[in-house]
């Protein structure tokens, strides 16, 4: 390897072609099925996150009209406990989680410049097990045997005797197919930050949405196997008698809690760092300066991640956890303010000192400063462990999340549609509605989750049906319903935002915002190759920073897939790599997979059945197939 | 116009170890995987902690004549895999093909001794908690001794088929690494099932 001056790379135009021919998508529905490109992955998988987080909204709407004022009777009990489930369950397991990393499986490969993900079949092999499972889960609400146990599915009310009948088997068999896709993308994100960066970009330069990605990724790898496991014991508890949750035999019932909740309360931070990530992506493109204090900001990113495997047990404090345990709890729950803390002041820094330009994406993360410093508030109130006993299972404990939730997340993630839409389609969203938007939303949603921490303070608990006139609940309740159509009305703009300039849209071109990263480096859309030479960068901004001779990479074989492997820390060149076509066996993979998985909460023999197609899918898919026309020392 | 350019076309193909995608993608796998068998320990722990006998009083204790032979065999065979990693570093064909068929008969060996175990433990995972847990992490554990002589099974085939390429190297590489674990995370798991519960 070497670094040379020479003229324009020799017959640049026939290797652009090459190239692209290696790259070139095959035509039709075949090639859909077949796609390995992490782009048309993971732009189906953030479109197949939208319809559930749209589902989830019509489940929501539909609570907020039986709540809207005392004893409606819009759905029974029965629906009703479907309905908060299936809620909570979407937005959790088929909307939040999944949408995060599927912008990041589209964004990683562009910001690190490099062609694809570093495994594209298991890439896509995750995306048809996440489709499958949520399909799963929506199928079984049709039939009427949704789950009906809340989202954290608390034994002993799931257990095989208070809940006979398939529906809590179905959500522990949609914790399977989401997780497992869950473990497919952090696994994706995770190796191809570590080997596939241009040179020059060592870890310090790591775009800070990157860093963010990287963080929750490795929390997904240590925190989701917990709700693996804890729905496993739940399935075969139900399914073939073992006693794991069971106080009559040896088991015990807050096994579970603690087995959810390891997993549970960093699934909050899985879900609000990638915002994190977002917000210091679009803070530093509008205010046109560099997020301050980078160093800072990556180790509150790390450090949030560390500190947020040690709280779970605060959303435990009505049980009979120890004193000691419930002190070692809320310190850790006030600890994890810190580093959130000192992000939020990085960026307040960064916006003061720069020259703020009031795009859509932009108002999304002022919306996010006010709404979730907002529920970081009442999440400190929480954290105290006389409040947390009067305010248990309240209506309280549902403003809160949401607002960290929504707030935390979901504005910024709307902002991120704004500046990453572009990127996907070439074409801007409209800013007049953006501004409509983010209106309507902040309107909508402060009106439907203000009132809530006073029926919380007023005792209403969560996950009633109904409640008496004589309670006094009627007026706030009527008002959370009215903010629930506003923020219906909101998100309907923004569908209608997306129809619109999907095809009407004012062209973008490669870089509408003067961005600093290297996504904004190569056309919108891409092409299948992302690049046609790989770049190589040499700061954090590279788009800012670049030189104007910035060398590219040249020497990676044309007729095939070939990436640039580099080194970890530093990321010198270290060998070249090719990569995984398309092919239909991740999909036959995951079909075996589903049929498995959807016949073993029936009986055991379908996990043995999912084993064989399984083993038959996996040797489809590795089976050498040789490589025509290559030197034999090449393959 | 002159263009700078960074020329990597005699660069090598392949790398061995924390070099390459396929080493990281598996250490992450293993830490997922590791992850699973903690928790499973974890709810060992727990249940330990809460039951006044261990085994319960109806439960008579494992029988471990089978599973100390099975561990003994597990750990001995570290050292093939090791010869079976360095044959594929080298990209020695006959020395990879042999070492590859020593594991996988291990693997086979194992996966029967690990049958009878499970009649070893001399319970029913119904029975109770403390069957449940022990059949779950004893299973579990065979899963993983499965799926990597399944793995090694197609490998064994592609390479006595002739249908090897160079990649296929760094597979025999992987699955031995894969090895390494498969063995080493047993042994706290056996003192977990076999030896812990002495009545």
């Amino acid at each position: 390897m070497s670094t040379i001056v020479a003229p324009e790379p020799v017959g640049v135009a026939d290797e652009r072609a090459a190239i692209a021919r290696a790259w070139a998508h095959q035509p039709g529905l075949w090639g859909w099925l077949t796609s390995v490109d992490h782009k048309s992955v993971a732009f189906r998988y953030i479109v197949t996150t939208f319809v559930f987080f749209v589902l989830g909204g019509l489940e929501a709407m539909t609570m907020r009209w039986q709540l809207s004022h005392p004893q409606a009777g819009v759905v029974g009990p029965d629906f009703y406990n479907q309905l908060f489930t299936v809620h909570g369950s979407t937005m959790m397991f088929l909307f939040a989680v999944p949408v995060m990393e599927a912008f990041a499986l589209y964004l990683i490969p562009l910001m690190v410049g490099t062609r694809n993900v570093a495994f594209p079949r298991l890439n896509a092999y995750g995306y048809w097990i996440f489709l499958a499972g949520g399909l799963f889960l929506y199928v079984s609400f049709f039939l009427n045997i949704g789950p009906d146990g809340g989202w954290f599915a608390y034994v002993p009310l799931t257990g095989p005797q208070y809940s006979p009948g398939k529906r809590i088997d179905v959500w522990a068999q949609l914790i399977t197919f989401t997780e497992l896709a869950a473990l497919v993308g952090a696994t994706e994100i995770i190796v191809t930050t570590f080997k596939l960066r241009a040179p020059g970009m060592s870890l310090d330069r790591l775009p800070l949405y990157v860093w963010a990605m990287l963080v929750t990724a490795f929390m997904i790898v240590f925190a989701m196997p917990a709700v693996m496991v804890g729905s496993m014991l739940l399935a075969t508890d139900r399914l073939v008698s073992t006693h794991f949750f069971n106080p009559a035999e040896g088991g015990d019932a807050l096994l579970w809690q603690h087995l959810f909740w390891f997993f549970g309360h960093p699934e909050v931070y899985i879900i609000f760092i990638p915002a994190q990530g977002f917000n210091s992506t679009i803070i530093s493109t509008f205010a046109r300066r560099p997020v301050f204090g980078y160093l800072a900001v990556v180790l509150s990113l790390i450090a949030t991640g560390f500190i947020g495997f040690g709280l779970w047990v605060h959303h435990m404090f009505a049980t009979d956890v120890p004193v000691l345990g419930q002190s070692f709890f809320t310190a850790a729950s006030l600890m994890i303010v810190i580093p959130n803390g000192v992000q939020i002041f990085c960026w307040i820094v960064t916006l003061w000192k720069g020259r703020l330009s009031f795009k859509t994406p932009l108002l999304f993360v002022l919306a996010f400063f006010v709404i979730f410093v907002a529920g970081g508030l009442t999440g400190v109130m929480l954290a105290s462990v006389p409040l947390d006993l009067q305010l248990h299972d309240t209506f309280f404990v549902v403003a809160h999340f949401h607002y960290v939730l929504l707030g935390g997340a979901v504005f910024p993630l709307f902002g991120a549609v704004y500046y990453w839409f572009p990127k996907f389609t070439g074409r801007l969203l409209s800013e007049r509605l953006g501004w409509w938007n983010v209106g309507l939303l902040f309107v909508g949603f402060n009106l439907t989750f203000f009132p809530m921490h006073i029926l919380g303070l007023r005792g209403m608990p969560r996950r009633v049906y109904t409640y008496l006139p004589e309670t006094g609940w009627g007026f706030l309740n009527g008002l959370a319903t009215t903010g629930a159509a506003v923020m219906a009305v909101a998100v309907v703009v923004f569908l209608v935002n997306v129809a619109i300039s999907w095809r009407r849209g004012t062209p973008s071109g490669r870089d509408p915002w003067r961005a600093g990263t290297l996504e904004w480096a190569t056309a919108s859309p891409p092409a299948p190759e992302n690049f046609t030479y790989l770049p190589t960068v040499n700061g954090r901004y590279p788009r800012w920073t670049a030189a104007l001779d910035q060398p590219v990479v040249v020497g990676l074989r044309t007729d095939r897939r070939d990436v640039l492997v580099t080194g970890l820390l530093d990321a010198k060149p270290d060998h070249r790599h090719e990569l995984d076509g398309p092919t239909i066996w991740p999909l036959l993979t995951a079909i075996g997979t589903t049929i498995g998985l959807v016949s073993g909460i029936f009986t055991p023999w379908g996990i043995v059945l999912g084993a064989v197609l399984l083993l038959i899918g996996l040797t489809g898919w590795f089976w050498p197939r040789g490589h025509k026309g290559r030197s034999p020392e090449d393959v | 116009m002159t263009t700078r350019v960074i020329d990597v076309s005699d660069l090598p193909t392949t790398g061995f170890g924390p070099r390459m995608t396929l080493w990281w993608g598996m250490i992450v796998f293993l830490a997922i995987e590791g992850t699973v068998l903690a928790m499973l320990a974890a709810t060992y722990l727990y249940l330990w902690r809460l039951a006044p006998m261990w085994p319960p009083a109806t439960s008579p204790a494992p029988s471990i004549v089978r599973a100390t032979v099975n561990v003994v065999l597990l750990v001995a065979s570290v050292p093939l895999a090791t010869l079976g990693d360095r044959a594929a570093r080298r990209e020695d064909d006959a020395g990879t093909r042999r070492y590859l068929l020593a594991v996988l008969a291990v693997g086979v060996v194992a996966l029967v001794l690990r049958w009878f175990e499970l009649q070893d433990l001399n319970v029913r995972w119904s029975d109770n908690a403390y069957a449940s847990i022990v059949w779950t992490i004893t299973g579990m554990h065979a899963t993983h001794v499965l799926a990597e002589t399944g793995e090694n099974l197609l490998l064994a085939i592609v390479f006595l088929l002739g249908k090897r390429e160079r990649k296929h190297f760094v597979d025999v590489h992987i699955n031995m690494v894969y090895w390494y674990f498969v063995v080493g995370v047993w042994i706290p798991l056996y003192v977990l099932v076999f030896l812990i519960p002495r009545h």
